[in-house]
């Protein structure tokens, strides 16, 4: 190669030079992300002006002016509204928060037993976290410790009645520990309800079918308030006297049904989408019908409908609020009910309950979102166009 | 739709007859250790949670004194918050064993709901509340012809306002809301002109009014709402210890007899004192009941006298701050009247 000398061919690459200015670092992302477009512009600048307009009356209420400590209303209410504050002020009221946040985290479970419940949702999340996380090994030790020894490990010692615990009745459960409870076992019985219901609708089994679809149709006819309403009100009056059935199992037995069927039809979706090829794929390698189910249709159909599972999930875990129908507390239940504290009672008292409140669901309903994307992406193996 | 409901309800309970109710209720409470008692879910002043997580008010006060009565402890008691709706079916079907909700006595209510009322521990009264920087000329709820009125739908509440308002031949213009926070929000937000519930609940609202001096309650009671606790018909005995336990508190302030003084008024002289209190030598008062014979002691020890309840969860005692009005004892010119304990 020596003997060539082709001198005017450069025998090293020119170093890469940095981007234009413009084209790289903060200012590239804001000309892609706000101003890419006219239209763009102005819609960035009013949502500016917007924000300007206010976040910062927002956040000076919620963080400025804010009472974080307090004995009772009147830290909360201004002179003339018979408190301590000067007149015209506004300010959120942690206080409230904080003097009922207990009760919101546990309801009227006596103070006493509450260590029951600290150790059972530090034994859901020792048991989760590495459920969730793809690298930790032992899936299946970790899985059947999670769905079949920790339900009922809870709920002995949630309930209580054996082994030297007291009872504590569901009528003292209330606030998150509710919300939780609801939408755990609803979660946990509608995904293999669903997938059962799913696959009853599509089987070729006249009986099986029309089971399948009568349930689905059915509870999915009926709304979930009117369920609970019958169920507190009507049910009752036609069992004999003296018998009730706990309000809270009705609760979980109602949500779980219905969380089924609103399940069975997302799985449906996938199903649907998987082509016959696969079937008869499946059906060609020997497979039975369990077999070409569990190992080639369910994994690609559960991958492509995780947007929609996840929905009905979150879905769900808000639908625990309507349990107040039937006299029970979740965590906006419960933040609703300590309104009605007279000592509480003042203009900000609400407003800043129901942030709280809110800001809770917010918190769990988006780390469900943000997981699911997460599985999206790590389960993307060659369906993206 | 909720009259629909109960009327549907009503019919039903009917249907299934008096043979839901056990003529054994005092037995089974015994029991079973404890009053099931049904309260509102939320109400300020009558029954709501306090900061340690238990219930408070004048309703779950007066559960209390029953526990007390029967027991000798006051916390001898199973709440069960009930909505509107199914506090009927709840002390029908045995799920309770008497309401203590800020129920209003009615015909109706008595007769075909299959129920009893104990007696009356609040008497209450439909008021109008406006805004008196907006509306500075209106003195008199007679004045409100053309008012948009803000009030809570599916409740007597309503019926007796179209009512009023027909009487009296004057307009109006309903702006009916589900729930109190509702009803409150729309008011504060002068979506309407007056604002119209029982006045134990427009002192409730004023304290979560911006600016409570600006508003101020019409002189106008437009209804009668006797609340008093229920109990299920056909069992006289469960019957008469809560009647009894009202009646107890009522004349335990009439003596004078408070949580206080309890303890120097077991030693008095004072022949009806020392009857009610049980201290007789052959004292009998419990005997009619199936009690022991200082349940009286028992009810004042634990909650008080009928003032002393009022005061704390209601009166001047607490943010609430009603007067006590109608509810004063029929010695001050109130309704309170407790029958003769002896």
């Amino acid at each position: 190669m020596q003997e060539h000398d082709l001198s005017y061919v450069r025998m090293e690459m020119i170093n890469a030079q940095t981007a234009p200015e413009r084209d790289r670092g903060v200012v590239r992302w804001l000309r892609t992300n706000l101003f890419a477009t006219p239209i763009d512009t102005v819609l960035t600048l009013l949502a500016i002006l917007l924000l300007a307009y206010t976040l910062p009356n927002f956040l000076r209420w919620a963080f400025v002016d804010s009472v974080w400590t307090g004995a009772n209303r009147e830290v909360c209410a201004t002179v003339s509204q018979g408190g301590i504050q000067p007149d015209g002020w506004s300010g959120a009221c942690w206080a409230f928060v904080n003097a009922k946040f207990a009760q919101f985290m546990y309801g009227r479970y006596p103070v006493f037993e509450r260590w029951r419940v600290d150790y059972t949702a530090i034994a859901f999340v020792v048991l989760l976290v590495p459920l969730l996380i793809p690298r930790i090994p032992f899936k299946a030790i970790n899985a059947a410790l999670f769905f079949l020894v920790f339900p009922i490990a809870a709920y002995f010692l949630l309930v209580g009645g054996h082994f030297g615990l007291r009872y504590v009745p569901t009528s003292l459960w209330g606030g998150l520990l509710v919300t939780m409870v609801l939408s755990f076992v609803a979660i946990v019985i509608s995904l293999p309800m669903g997938i059962l219901l799913a696959l009853g609708r599509r089987s070729k089994l006249p009986v099986i079918k029309m089971i399948s679809v009568i349930i689905i149709e059915t509870v999915r006819g009926v709304p979930l308030v009117s369920v609970l309403f019958m169920a507190s009100v009507m049910l009752p009056l036609f069992l004999p006297a003296g018998m009730t059935f706990d309000r809270f199992l009705r609760a979980l037995v109602g949500l779980s049904i219905f969380a089924s069927a609103y399940m069975a039809e997302v799985v449906r979706g996938g199903l649907q989408a998987i082509p016959k090829g696969q079937y008869e794929g499946a059906s060609s390698l020997g497979l039975g019908y369990w077999q070409s189910m569990r190992l080639i249709v369910l994994p690609q159909a559960l991958k492509l409908v995780i947007p929609g599972i996840v929905n009905t999930f979150i879905g769900l875990f808000k639908d625990t609020s309507l349990v107040y129908i039937i006299g029970m507390f979740d965590l906006l239940g419960i933040v609703r009910q300590n309104f009605a504290d007279a000592s509480w009672a003042s203009p900000q008292t609400p407003m800043s309950g129901l942030i709280f409140a809110g800001f809770v669901f917010w918190m769990f309903c988006f780390g469900m979102s943000r997981y699911s994307i997460f599985m999206e992406r790590r389960l993307d193996t060659g369906h993206k166009k | 739709m909720n009259k629909l409901l109960v009327g549907i309800l009503g019919g039903a309970v009917m249907a299934l007859g008096v043979s839901a109710a056990s003529a054994q209720t005092l037995n089974d409470v015994k029991s079973a250790g404890s009053v099931k008692c049904g309260v509102h879910t939320g109400l300020a002043g009558f029954a709501a949670p306090n900061d340690a997580g238990e219930w408070a008010g004048f309703d779950a006060d007066f559960c209390r004194a029953v526990a007390a009565a029967v027991f000798g402890d006051g916390e001898a008691v199973t709440f069960v918050p009930t909505n509107a709706t199914e506090r009927f079916t709840a002390l029908q079907s045995g799920e309770i064993d008497l309401l203590s909700r800020n129920t209003t006595w009615t015909l109706s209510r008595d007769t075909t709901l299959g129920l009893t009322f104990a007696g009356v521990n609040y008497y209450d009264g439909q008021g109008f509340m406006i805004n008196s920087t907006a509306l500075p000329d209106i003195n008199s709820a007679l004045q409100l012809s053309g008012a948009a009125v803000c009030v809570q739908s599916g409740t007597t509440t309503e019926l007796n306002l179209a009512d009023y308002f027909a009487a009296n031949n004057m307009e109006y213009n309903p702006v009916v809301f589900q729930g109190f926070e509702e009803t409150n929000a729309a008011y504060e937000a002068g979506r309407c002109d007056a604002y119209t519930t029982d006045a134990s609940g427009l002192y409730a609202l004023r304290l979560t009014l911006a600016n409570p001096d600006e508003h101020v309650v019409l002189p106008e009671i437009i209804s009668k709402e006797p609340l008093g606790p229920a109990v299920r018909q056909g069992d006289d005995q469960w019957f008469n210890v809560v009647k009894w336990s009202l009646y107890a508190m009522i004349q335990a302030e009439e003596l004078g007899v408070t949580q206080d003084n309890l303890e120097e008024m077991l030693n008095s002289e004072n022949p009806e004192i020392r009857r009610i209190l049980g201290q007789e030598d052959d004292s009998t008062i419990g005997e009619g009941l199936g009690l022991e014979n200082d349940w009286v002691v028992n009810i004042i020890r634990e909650v008080g006298n009928y003032g002393e309840v009022f005061d704390r969860n209601i009166g001047a005692g607490s943010p609430l701050a009603i007067a006590r009005g109608l509810n004063a004892l029929w010695t001050d010119g109130g309704l309170q009247y407790a029958m003769p304990i002896r």
